[in-house]
């Protein structure tokens, strides 16, 4: 019963994960940068869904509240801030390293305005459903209604995702401007669109992820919430295992995470909830230095 | 005269690539495009694609100015530029890098019909349709891009070094196809080469450029014949 | 050289000077503040020999820094050792745990090794909570003692933290700035200009990424002590993620590659929660916006100084100079 539950635990976790860095690979592929403010963006989208849920007290309608202002937010960091640090980028020892620093200084930025408007104390959001676990046989999973709903919510939030990038002149337009800007310009997309698209859908995925982070928690809401920093690592993390350039990479590389973590809180220690992840991260770089499904070059770019 | 290019000069920083150039190729013209390497052939194609932006000059094209406009805007008017080496999004599969060549006009119809119509030019691209591009030989991917540029149903076509590292009875295919598509399709065409014998043979009007400046313009046959030009560029 | 070489040890030693005759004259709190500039010049200049002479980016050093700390006060508590030995302890604790980092780092480039880096910085502290004999969340006590008595009944706690801290910024910097000027340091800046061309020219990039982590590791660990010194415990709390940004914006704000802009970032860092008071007082805003100002800041800094001057206000005035005088030509 508790491989199960283990598992269960890991797999919704992951999915969650996989959103995050599903929202960091979209943000990489469109401009580049590795997003360390995508956990913040996510925490901002977060306070948006909690002022909708305490006002109109559905999560439901809540949950595309978050998304479309955690997609308004992100098209603005990208036409404000990147657009310029793009224009920047000098050549120079800075050079390599301005977006990550530029991206932290976001981070900080969105995490204190958070605070400033909604203080530092927890805010409840209330699930959809309940979070008490599902009995079979007279014993109590941990798995419970609402992770079994976040669990289908989030397939079907990927495969709409899916459809978009492999079915539409959307997606193909995302995709193109991914792998080879200049070519996409030649065949008339206005890459500069897309880009500021892409970051507005990393920002819904991201919001996504927030939300359902929260509630899957202990279901409160600060600026310096423990979910949110292990947001932002696992969402890193996940995506790099998936290797930065791959959407499904990005999908599998949550999982994995997710699973690993519940195994390791399991069966070696519960207090190595923040350690665990860097030692999967290390070990996981050490054996497949570009990821699972990266590129051999890309590490380098 | 649709493209008219006068007094154009574009620098890299501060080395001049292309100093003064002046060229007018009427409609349904193949001008061929030979120089050695670092002429500022490719540096020219780019300027009028509007990747770059010139420093002096003017381009006019069916008589509008089009300095200033950038790609996206240049496409919608009826150039498209092939790049040089095979450019083709190897990622994407066949059917989708021609897609992205009438992804502008926003008409899947048209879009279907265009590719059949590729796929009759290239029956190759036709059979390997959902492949996806980086499965491809060199000389289908060159294909694949001039296809991908026929797809934006161009009126001026910029083409740089089709023949790259390609081999030699390839290469012929090639040039025989973009001769073709010329005259059937009434298009204006700039094909830049290195293969200059090659070039000058399918093409009407012969340009030769050399360190930025243009050094001779003629009919593509009277270039062949030329002593001096045959010495410098063809090699006998 | 030689020559250079001393006099760089008088203008060193002139400093001090300065530096003692200052701590007589200014109020407590300006003293103690003067420990903590010390403190973020020794930590911030770790940073600039890594990422500006060495290419290569760490948000990870309060981690490291903690670490210092944590040694330091283990050597205290349970070896007693002589307090200016557990520094060195914290060197050392340090730049074995930097060498560790680097070895993995050596593989890692750009964002993959913010990202690991950055893992770490959140993961590490936690880490305290495990062990008993690290005192989890309440941490450790750290107390260097009071100042011996020769220096007199007048000589205050906060003004012998501020001595300890002032003489090892001085020593590091010296260190630091020899080192730079050495074959590693020029080794480091080839590999930062061009690692393809800095390997066919036969240095080892690996080895020398590693040694530059190594070494900056042991500096950051040695100003964690020191933090620790002046705020008189160590725990999780006091090596919060913000303290490793702080870090990389006092880098930045420094100038990354102008080691002596380090004064610089530090005085900005201590400066800005006065600044922020100062802010929130005369605007008079809630409580909530005057504890969250400061961060807002360091943060708004950080984005502004990257935008527009990313090599730092030093370096930006010298290439203005150098631009102002070819043109006069």
């Amino acid at each position: 019963m508790d491989l199960l539950n283990t598992f269960l635990i890991g797999i919704t976790a992951g999915t969650i994960y996989a959103l995050m860095a599903i929202s960091m690979v979209l943000v990489w592929r469109s401009t580049r940068v590795v997003n360390f403010a995508q956990a913040g963006m996510a925490l901002l989208s977060t306070y948006f869904g909690y002022e909708a849920v305490t006002r109109l007290e559905s999560f439901w309608i809540a949950l595309p509240v978050a998304m479309i202002g955690g997609a308004l937010v992100a098209a603005l960091v990208e036409m404000i801030l990147i657009r310029l640090l793009v224009k920047h980028s000098t050549s120079g020892p800075i050079a390599g390293v301005a977006p990550i620093i530029a991206t932290l200084g976001l981070l900080g930025v969105i995490r204190s305005i958070s605070a400033m408007i909604w203080g530092g104390q927890d805010l409840r959001i209330v699930g959809p459903v309940s979070n008490d676990g599902f009995t079979i046989n007279a014993t109590t999973l941990v798995f419970s209604p609402l992770k079994l709903l976040i669990l289908v919510t989030v397939l079907v939030l990927m495969l709409i995702l899916s459809v978009i990038f492999q079915k539409t002149n959307i997606g193909l337009a995302l995709r193109a401007s991914a792998y080879a800007p200049e070519i996409a310009r030649l065949s008339g997309i206005k890459v500069d669109w897309v880009r500021t698209l892409g970051w507005a859908l990393a920002g819904a995925t991201g919001a996504v992820a927030g939300m359902f982070q929260t509630v899957n928690g202990n279901g409160t809401l600060s600026p310096d919430s423990i979910e949110f920093s292990l947001l932002l690592v696992s969402g890193f993390i996940a995506a790099v295992i998936g290797g930065l350039d791959s959407l499904i990479g990005a999908v599998i590389g949550g999982l994995v995470l997710g699973l690993m973590i519940s195994f390791v809180l399991m069966y070696v220690s519960s207090g190595l909830f923040f350690i665990a992840p860097f030692v999967i991260l290390l070990t996981i770089l050490f054996i497949r230095p570009q990821g699972v499904f990266g590129a051999k070059a890309a590490r380098r770019a | 005269m649709s493209l008219n290019v006068s007094n154009l000069t574009v620098h890299h920083g501060a080395i001049c690539a292309i100093s003064q150039v002046s060229i007018a190729v009427p409609t349904g013209t193949l001008a061929a495009m030979i120089g050695s390497n670092g002429a500022g052939k490719t540096t020219l194609l780019r300027t009028l694609s509007g990747l770059k932006t010139p420093t002096n000059g003017s381009i006019m094209w069916k008589g509008e100015k089009i300095i200033g406009l950038k790609p996206e805007a240049l496409v919608r008017r009826g150039i498209s530029h092939v790049s040089e080496g095979k450019s083709v999004i190897p990622e994407l599969t066949v059917r989708e890098n021609l897609e992205l060549g009438a992804i502008w006009r926003r008409n899947a119809k048209e879009s279907k019909e265009s590719i059949d119509q590729v796929a009759s030019i290239f029956p190759r691209l036709g059979e390997r349709i959902q492949q996806r591009a980086d499965t491809l030989s060199g000389g289908e991917r060159q294909m694949l891009a001039i296809g991908r540029a026929i797809m934006a149903k161009p009126q001026l076509l910029l083409l740089d070094e089709p023949s790259l590292g390609l081999a030699p009875l390839v290469v012929e295919q090639i040039f025989q196809t973009i001769r073709d598509l010329t005259t059937s399709m009434n298009l204006t065409v700039l094909l830049v080469e290195q293969n200059a014998m090659g070039a000058l043979k399918i093409a009407d009007l012969g340009i030769v450029l050399n360190l930025g400046k243009i050094v001779a313009i003629n009919h593509a046959q009277a270039l062949i014949d030329d002593p001096a030009v045959r010495a410098a560029y063809l090699g006998y | 050289m030689h020559k250079k070489q001393s006099r760089d040890i008088v203008l060193f030693i002139l400093g001090g000077v300065v530096l003692y005759f200052l701590s007589g004259v200014v109020d407590e709190l300006r003293v103690y503040q003067g420990a903590t500039i010390a403190v973020y010049v020794i930590a911030i200049s770790s940073i600039i020999l890594l990422t500006g002479y060495s290419g290569q980016v760490s948000l990870g050093h309060g981690a490291l820094m903690a670490v210092g700390a944590y040694a330091a006060a283990v050597a205290h508590i349970e070896l007693k050792l002589p307090i200016i030995l557990c520094f060195v302890i914290a060197v050392l604790a340090s730049a074995v745990g930097g060498a560790l980092l680097g070895a993995a780092a050596a593989r890692l480039s750009g964002p993959y090794l913010a990202g690991t880096t950055l893992a770490l910085a959140i993961g590490l502290p936690s880490l305290a909570n495990q062990f008993g004999v690290l005192g989890g969340e309440q941490g450790l006590l750290f107390d260097v003692g009071f100042p011996p008595l020769s220096l007199g009944e007048e000589f205050t706690q906060y003004k012998w933290f501020f001595w300890i801290a002032g003489l090892a910024a001085l020593i590091s910097m010296w260190a630091i700035k020899n080192i730079l000027g050495s074959r590693y340091g020029r080794t480091w800046r080839a590999i930062r200009g061009n690692d393809v061309a800095a390997q066919l020219c036969g240095i080892n990039i690996a080895r020398s990424k590693i040694l530059a982590f190594t070494i900056s590791a042991g500096i950051a660990g040695l100003a964690g002590a020191l933090l620790s010194m002046t705020i008189g415990t160590v725990s999780p709390s006091a090596f919060p993620l913000a303290l490793s940004f702080s870090l990389l914006t006092g880098a930045v704000l420094s100038g990354i590659t102008t080691l002596a802009g380090a004064m610089i970032g530090a005085v900005v860092l201590v400066a800005i929660p006065e600044i922020a008071d100062v802010v929130a007082h005369r605007i008079g805003s809630s409580e909530r916006v005057t504890t969250n100002l400061p961060g807002f800041l360091v943060s708004a800094l950080l984005i502004v100084t990257v935008l527009f001057v990313p090599n730092g206000p030093v370096e930006q005035h010298r290439a203005r100079k150098a631009k102002h005088l070819a043109s006069q030509k």
